[in-house]
């Protein structure tokens, strides 16, 4: 497993005080199966446990959920939010008032409810004698059994919900995670000359003369942005530099990523560890894996391998 | 461009006058040019406006009692789309070492096969260097030798010129038709004039490795940009830009107007020409460009493989690029091709152009685009010709 997780996880153990373990398949077993892998170490106390996918972003209601899971005192609680298309997700048909969860639908074909999986669940540990270890999907094959034996139940999320698995996707997240960061902590976001709307800068981040940098910002640690830079919905991540005169709009710039100067990327180009982009180039569209080096425009969306 | 041809006529020794011959209507613009011209070449420079389009031969045939009223001796004819070093004193000293003073001398440089179709084609006597067989844009290859549009002639041509008239205005009494004056009227050099000529023993070519150029379109005029710069950097190194602590960053060969003003955080070149009165802003890259008078470009502006028209502005952070049509540099022969405007139904990626008087807003991208003048743009366009 990566060492780069190891290490990262292993600073957060400190900084929260608690334990943290890592499970690691050796064959991908699916949504449930790894449940199942983890079986000793989630049985250890009889309390219900959290199970949480990685690839959301919204405000965490984790003490809700707490609370929700204990009202109702059955097996499974699962976090669902509205949405617009509903068809690219696992579909949640329930009673209004209880919260209680008469079907499950993953990915329907025609329009079945508005409300679907957020992601986030409580179980209590009995759930683990559903699941077998073997790969299995949790939404395809445990949630409508459940759900039939009337164990599941559904609370509706307040705020806003994101799944960030594409990059699209992760800004689109990025920009409700600002806003929702300027409602209830504005101290954290950075204002100032040359600063538009919500952009939120790492202390050890240093911004050059003459930028324009927002809405929708995230700056990482030890980023240089050189003079003269203009930088919208975007996320720049740790030890990157942006090198003078660019232009960069919907855009994630990988870590220890160097954009030259008078660049211009848009349309979600996304740089992987490490890329170097070379001066006077235009990005619109490029997915560019790690530690290369571009040379050359990309004009149209394309991968650059 | 004519410029170019004015600053080498003056350098012939005994330049009477230059005329300049067209079917263009005059404008403001083009007198205040004469004039000017005339102040700094010291020679009498005129316009004489054709009243139809008489076709390469027609014009000079038309007016020949202007060229040659004050008796030449000989007088030179230069096609104003080209772009070239202009041989001209060599072409003079091949035509009075040759012997009879009433031969004519067409200049010729080298193409390869399958380039030369495009052009006048020249088969000449590799001795005598007179021109044999001429066959003008031919569908199968004849040589390599191709026509520049630069001639040397003697009063003498008018004779041939006006034996074609003739046969022309024969042909058209023969046909029931009207206007049968004007028709006659269009010769064509190169297929009516030379082709005849050819193998009478008149017609001479003076080959030059010079470099030289067709300006056909404005792809091509990026491409004579840099060949010019590159002949100051040789011939004139004073009138190029330099390097200094308080001027902007200049790589390669870069001209720019003493009247423009450009940021000294600018970057600019190689192959940049900047205009009369350009302000050039804080952190602009400018690139294998040409910025025409009184354009504006904002901070942070990237230029690339443009033209940029007069009086256009280019707001903040916008990008401006076209895509270079250049010849093949691994041959010395290629010449830069006549791109057919579209290709498999989408316009064929180019020099990007903005007309006079555009406005590009800022933080746009104008890729390989065509913008016609007075435009305002309100957003990106890629691969567009914008009317």
């Amino acid at each position: 497993m990566s060492e780069v997780l190891e290490g990262a996880m292993r600073e957060q153990e400190q900084r929260l005080g608690i334990r943290i373990s890592l499970s690691h398949e050796k064959e991908p077993l699916g949504t449930a199966g790894p449940l199942a892998l983890a079986r000793e170490l989630l049985t250890e106390s009889s309390e219900p446990f959290f199970v949480l996918n990685s690839d959301v972003i919204c405000d965490f209601p984790f003490t809700d959920m707490v609370r929700f899971h204990k009202h109702h005192g059955k097996e499974g609680s699962i976090v669902v939010t509205k949405v617009e298309e509903p068809s690219k997700y696992g579909v949640v048909v329930c009673e209004a008032e209880t919260g209680r969860i008469h079907r499950f639908v993953e990915k329907p074909q025609v329009f079945v409810s508005n409300k679907i999986n957020a992601g986030m669940y409580i179980f209590n540990p009995s759930l683990l004698c559903r699941i077998q270890l073997r790969p299995t999907s949790i939404e395809k094959e445990i949630f409508p059994v459940m759900a039939q034996d009337g164990e599941l139940y559904a609370m509706e999320l307040q705020g806003f919900w994101m799944d960030i698995g594409q990059p699209k996707d992760f800004l689109t997240g990025m920009c409700m995670f600002l806003q929702s960061l300027r409602a209830q902590h504005p101290e954290k976001l950075h204002s100032g000359p040359g600063f538009v709307g919500n952009v939120l800068v790492d202390p050890s981040a240093k911004i050059g003369e003459n930028c324009t940098i927002g809405p929708n910002v995230t700056i990482g640690a030890g980023v240089v942005v050189e003079d003269g830079v203009r930088i919208k919905r975007c996320t720049i991540l740790k030890g990157s530099r942006i090198r003078s005169h660019s232009w960069l709009e919907s855009c994630i710039v990988g870590w220890r990523s160097a954009v030259g100067q008078w660049v211009r990327m848009e349309n979600v180009t996304v740089l992987g560890e490490d890329v170097i982009v070379n001066d006077e180039l235009y990005l619109n569209g490029a997915s560019v894996l790690p530690h290369k080096s571009i040379g050359e425009s990309v004009p149209e969306p394309h991968i650059i391998m | 461009m004519i410029q170019h041809h004015i600053e080498a006529c003056a350098k012939v020794p005994n330049m009477k006058e230059i005329l300049l011959v067209g079917f263009y209507q005059p404008n403001e613009a083009l007198s205040r040019f004469l004039v000017s011209a005339q102040q700094e070449f010291k020679i009498p420079i005129r316009y004489l406006q054709e009243y139809a389009a008489l076709g390469t031969g027609g014009g000079i045939y038309h007016f020949r009692d202007q060229i040659l009223s004050g008796g030449p001796e000989a007088f030179f004819v230069l096609n104003a789309d080209v772009c070239s070093e202009f041989p001209l004193p060599e072409m003079l000293a091949f035509q009075q070492q040759r012997g009879d003073a009433h031969s004519f001398v067409m200049l010729g440089t080298t193409a390869n096969r399958k380039q030369s179709l495009n052009y006048g084609c020249i088969v000449a006597n590799t001795e005598t260097c007179e021109v044999l067989h001429y066959v003008e844009k031919p569908s199968t290859f004849i040589s390599e030798i191709i026509n520049c549009g630069i001639y040397l002639f003697t009063p003498a041509i008018f004779q041939h010129i006006g034996k074609v008239f003739q046969k022309n205005q024969q042909e058209l009494l023969l046909e029931e038709g009207s206007n049968g004056w004007q028709r006659a009227e269009v010769i064509r050099l190169e297929q009516d004039v030379f082709t005849a000529l050819a193998g009478c023993g008149k017609l001479y070519v003076y080959k030059t490795d010079s470099f030289w150029s067709q300006i056909k379109s404005a792809g091509s005029a990026i491409y004579a940009n840099r060949l010019y710069l590159s002949q100051y950097s040789q011939r004139h190194p004073e009138r190029l830009a330099r390097n200094s602590p308080e001027g902007p960053s200049i790589r390669g060969n870069v001209y720019i107007h003493p009247t423009a003003s450009v940021d000294r955080s600018a970057v600019l070149g190689p192959n940049v020409s900047i205009g009369k009165g350009v302000t050039v802003g804080a952190g602009v890259r400018v690139r294998e460009s040409i910025i025409l008078h009184g354009a504006l470009l904002q901070d942070h502006t990237c230029v690339l493989n443009s033209i940029v028209g007069w009086d256009s502005t280019i707001g903040r952070w916008a990008r401006v690029e076209g895509t270079p049509s250049d010849p093949n540099p691994n041959d010395p022969y290629a010449k830069i091709d006549s791109e057919t405007l579209f290709r498999d139904g989408r316009l064929t990626p180019s020099i990007t152009i903005l007309g006079c008087n555009v406005t590009i807003p800022a933080e746009a991208v104008i890729l390989n685009s065509i913008v016609l003048p007075h435009k305002e743009l309100s957003r990106s366009f890629k691969n567009q010709i914008i009317l």
